[in-house]
């Protein structure tokens, strides 16, 4: 159905002043629900999500928006809320970081099994223990099997993007699930980078709000029974439905990046191609990281290596076919992440999507991931380098690496990780 | 943009009464019939049933208030006794909700209601 | 069905109209139904219903049937009081942005279990009570974790047998007295609170109406006997509720903006060992321990008379 609203959002924004302000990615992440016009908004103090909620509750005394802040005992709580007001029919939003997202973890299933298009902002970070409130992906890795739908963001302007389009996204007839749009911890949540918010008409011209009327909500004047107890003769088929509403979503989010890009010159989709038209080896990453993978391919293309980059936007649902057809040209495939899946197949839980990607399209070929950076450990492009260097050794050889390579660990060759 | 997001209508997401397949399931296994344990029957948990004895009965209304299951109905059935006593009202049994569990028997202030064993 | 207005003097002030269907897989005799029964018939239909996992959430909503006639909410354990939070503050939000039922109070009732609501849910319940939600909060008492099996609460009486308080040789059942929810409500300086017991059904439907009419957050702690988990007969589920009452180990209590007051006067009251007799959990006691039992009854029913002023609770009948 092709909409009247969008056209006109097109017409006008083309004809508005571009606002360009600082911004951390902490209050790009405030503005964009301050201009969604979130109706209830749960928060909870946690290093380094904290001045999202500092800059909700501001915005809310100041009267620049109108909204129901609860300000819960804890995570748990927080998605309790959030969850329960979506319910009811409010547009939601919370955000959170490490151990507050583990406090909340029974509830991110159930946001996502009660179908609640709730929207949260993750500022990255590491996990206990030891305690540390720097950045790496160990969090968000923890929740993707929860039904949630996964956006990364690389800037702080994505931060911004990412949230407004996932109120369209999660709120869509076709998804109803729950998003979370990650920022990383310290590196966006804390750095003053550019930023041209939509405004308020704008953000909401592009996701609209519906009170009433289009999903089943907590409602005297039709009584429903949400979160009945799925007896086996039901539960297969409620989560079957689930799974047809995540590969659904697929499209919704293809169509919202499309549109964004249309009405506000950037377009997202569920990967980022960077230097990979005649690229011979390849790394996968996300988040900010990709900004350093980046500055690496730059570096190794001056030094004449053909290196190229794929950034995983979208990591639920997860873009098989898109990231095959980005990387079916290459010889070698790299993934380098901040995240650990101890005792997994391979320690990183990115590459195993990586390589099962490929393998289930019939592809193989020379493979080899890398984790760094683990715990706001800082990653240097150098050392990127060199992990382009490795996968290269590996497309020579013809032979993936056997283990996740270790990369920045003090006393520690990376190539003892391939020893038995 | 190929797909509005303007609303479609709660309707969509309610399923089937009853649903037999996935697709016919209402979204996230919500409920939207409400009160419809209704038509679950419980006689068969019974072993004893009340009878309630309308002579006896004093409409006292302890049994209706006590009865955890709602199975004692009271209805607007004119009811005079040997001597001569209308009463307004009249107690019955739906035994399809009713779980034998003697509370109404047990709480009544003048013996009017036996449990019988159930014979099967 | 509206929802009650005025006051619930006799048991003909009950609506005949049952907002909460019959049909559902409660235990017979379950005293939790008839409360159930008896608090949607109070509420009516524009209260929307949070409620935690527990026996009656799972025995009242087989997917795909409900006994609910109202908007309900089942999330998790232990957060129905976050759950209810969450639903007020929506309402607040949307009649306040949109219009949404602007004309008309949509009441958010919370109910939970004992273990739902002393231990595992007693943080999400201290931040709704703190934040001050208007949100009637009741929670069911059936002393122990009865929907997994008869397992101890932090609402589990001293003595009581349980599977996870066994009677053996060194262990002689529940070997702590019952938490005090209510004093911790009383902390948070809620405006109402009560205790109230399904044997004394328009006491416990007046302070359901009051709870629904307060502002604020309210809580209601409701004795629930259990037959199972009680080792008690069927028939005997309102019996044993009335016995607490009338042997004191049960206070009907009343505290509105801090004010306490006794609801159901007791007289003369009986001995302690008349509620314990009657139920299996409690078997195993010797007279030794019913007199400790009986004393500790004794120094609660002083505290309450001096609390709230007056003798409220008589003595032992001789």
């Amino acid at each position: 159905m092709a909409s009247a609203v969008a056209v006109r959002g097109k017409e006008e924004a083309g004809r508005r002043e571009r606002r360009r302000i600082g911004a951390k990615g902490n209050f790009a992440a405030a503005m964009a629900v301050r201009d969604v016009d979130v109706d209830v908004a749960a928060i909870y103090p946690i290093t380094p999500q904290v001045q999202i909620a500092e800059k909700i509750t501001e915005y809310v005394a100041n009267g620049e928006l109108d909204a129901e802040v609860v300000p819960v005992e804890g995570e748990h709580s927080a998605m309790s809320v959030v969850v329960a007001a979506a319910a009811t029919g409010a547009r939601v939003f919370t955000a959170t970081s490490s151990q507050g997202l583990e406090y909340m973890h029974e509830m991110l299933y159930i946001a996502s099994g009660l179908r609640q298009p709730v929207v949260m902002a993750l500022a990255t970070r590491a996990l206990s223990a030891p305690i540390n409130i720097w950045n790496d992906y160990s969090d968000a890795f923890g929740m993707r099997d929860t039904g949630w739908i996964m956006i990364f963001s690389e800037n702080v302007q994505e931060v911004y993007d990412n949230i407004i389009q996932a109120y369209r996204i999660a709120e869509h007839p076709d998804v109803l699930l729950p998003v979370v749009v990650t920022l990383d911890g310290y590196i966006l949540s804390h750095t003053v980078e550019p930023l041209e918010p939509l405004g308020r008409e704008e953000a909401l011209r592009f996701a609209p709000k519906h009170p009433r009327g289009y999903r089943p909500v907590l409602d005297p004047d039709k009584p429903m029974t949400f979160g009945p107890v799925g007896v086996p003769a039901w539960y297969h088929e409620i989560k079957y439905q689930q799974v047809r509403a995540m590969r659904e979503s697929r499209r919704v989010i293809e169509e919202t990046g499309k549109l964004f890009g249309k009405l506000y010159g950037r377009s997202y989709g569920f990967i980022e191609e960077y230097r990979m038209d005649d690229a011979e080896v390849a790394m996968v990453s996300l988040g900010a990281t990709a900004s350093l993978v980046k500055a690496a391919v730059d570096r190794l293309r001056r030094e004449g290596v053909k290196a190229g980059m794929v950034k995983i936007r979208v990591l639920r649902p997860f873009p098989v076919d898109e990231l095959v057809k980005a990387l079916e040209n290459v010889e070698a495939v790299g993934t380098l992440n901040r995240a650990i899946s101890y005792g997994g197949a391979f320690e990183d839980p990115l590459f195993m999507e990586v390589a099962a990607s490929l393998a289930s399209r019939g592809i193989l070929k020379p493979m080899a991931s890398f984790i760094h950076g683990m715990g706001g450990r800082d990653i240097f492009v150098r050392e990127v380098m060199e992990m382009y260097k490795k996968l290269m050794e590996h497309a020579k050889a013809g032979r993936s690496a056997r283990r996740t390579y270790f990369w920045g660990v003090k006393g520690h060759n990376p190539d003892d990780d391939q020893k038995d | 943009m190929t797909e509005s997001t303007e609303p479609q209508g709660v309707e969509r997401y309610l399923g089937k009464k009853y649903p037999r397949t996935w697709d016919e399931v209402p979204i996230a296994g919500i409920v939207p019939w409400p009160g419809n344990t209704e038509e679950l029957p419980k006689h068969s948990w019974r072993t004893i049933r009340p009878v309630i004895d309308q002579e006896k009965c004093i409409r006292c209304r302890m049994c209706w208030v006590y009865c955890p299951d709602s199975a004692i109905v009271e209805v607007d059935k004119e009811y005079t006794n040997k001597k001569g006593r209308t009463f307004k009202v009249s107690y019955e049994v739906n035994y399809d909700h009713c779980k034998g569990c003697g509370i109404c028997a047990f709480e009544c202030p003048v013996n009017a209601i036996q449990m019988v064993p159930e014979e099967r | 069905m509206e929802a009650i207005k005025k006051p619930i003097r006799t048991v003909w002030d009950i609506p005949r109209h049952e907002q909460f269907a019959p049909g559902h897989n409660m235990c017979q005799g379950c005293a939790a139904a008839l409360i159930m029964r008896m608090l949607m018939k109070v509420v009516g239909k524009d209260a929307i219903v949070a409620m935690g996992t527990g026996c009656v959430e799972v025995t009242t909503t087989p997917f795909p049937y409900t006994s609910w006639r109202n908007p309900w909410l089942h999330l998790a354990f232990e957060n129905t009081a976050a759950a209810a939070s969450g639903i007020e503050a929506a309402l607040k939000a949307l009649k306040r942005k949109y219009g949404i039922y602007k004309d008309r109070y949509v009441k958010v009732v919370a109910i939970a279990g004992d273990g739902g609501t002393f231990d595992i849910g007693l943080q999400a319940l201290s931040g709704m009570m703190e934040r001050g939600h208007d949100v009637m909060y009741v929670v069911y008492d059936n002393e122990a974790y009865m929907n997994t099996g008869i397992q101890r609460s932090s609402a589990t009486p001293l003595g009581a047998w349980t599977t996870t308080t066994p009677v053996g040789k060194r262990m002689r059942g529940e070997p702590h007295p019952k938490k005090d929810i209510i004093g911790i409500a009383l902390a948070h300086r809620i405006p109402y609170i009560a205790t109230a017991n399904p044997a004394y059904p328009t006491d416990m439907m007046e302070k359901f109406r009051k709870a629904y009419e307060t502002r604020g957050p309210s809580l209601v702690h409701v004795l629930s006997p259990c037959t199972p988990g009680w080792r008690i007969r069927n028939e005997h589920s309102i019996h044993v509720a009335r016995l607490a009452v009338l042997t004191g180990m049960w206070v009907q209590l009343e505290i509105v903006n801090g004010k306490p007051r006794v609801t159901v006067k007791v007289r003369k009251r009986k001995p302690v060992k008349e509620y314990l007799r009657l139920q299996g959990r409690f078997r195993h006691l010797t007279d030794e321990e019913i007199q400790r039992i009986q004393e500790m009854v004794d120094r609660y029913v002083e505290e309450i008379n001096r609390w709230v002023g007056e003798e409220a609770i008589g003595p032992v009948e001789a």
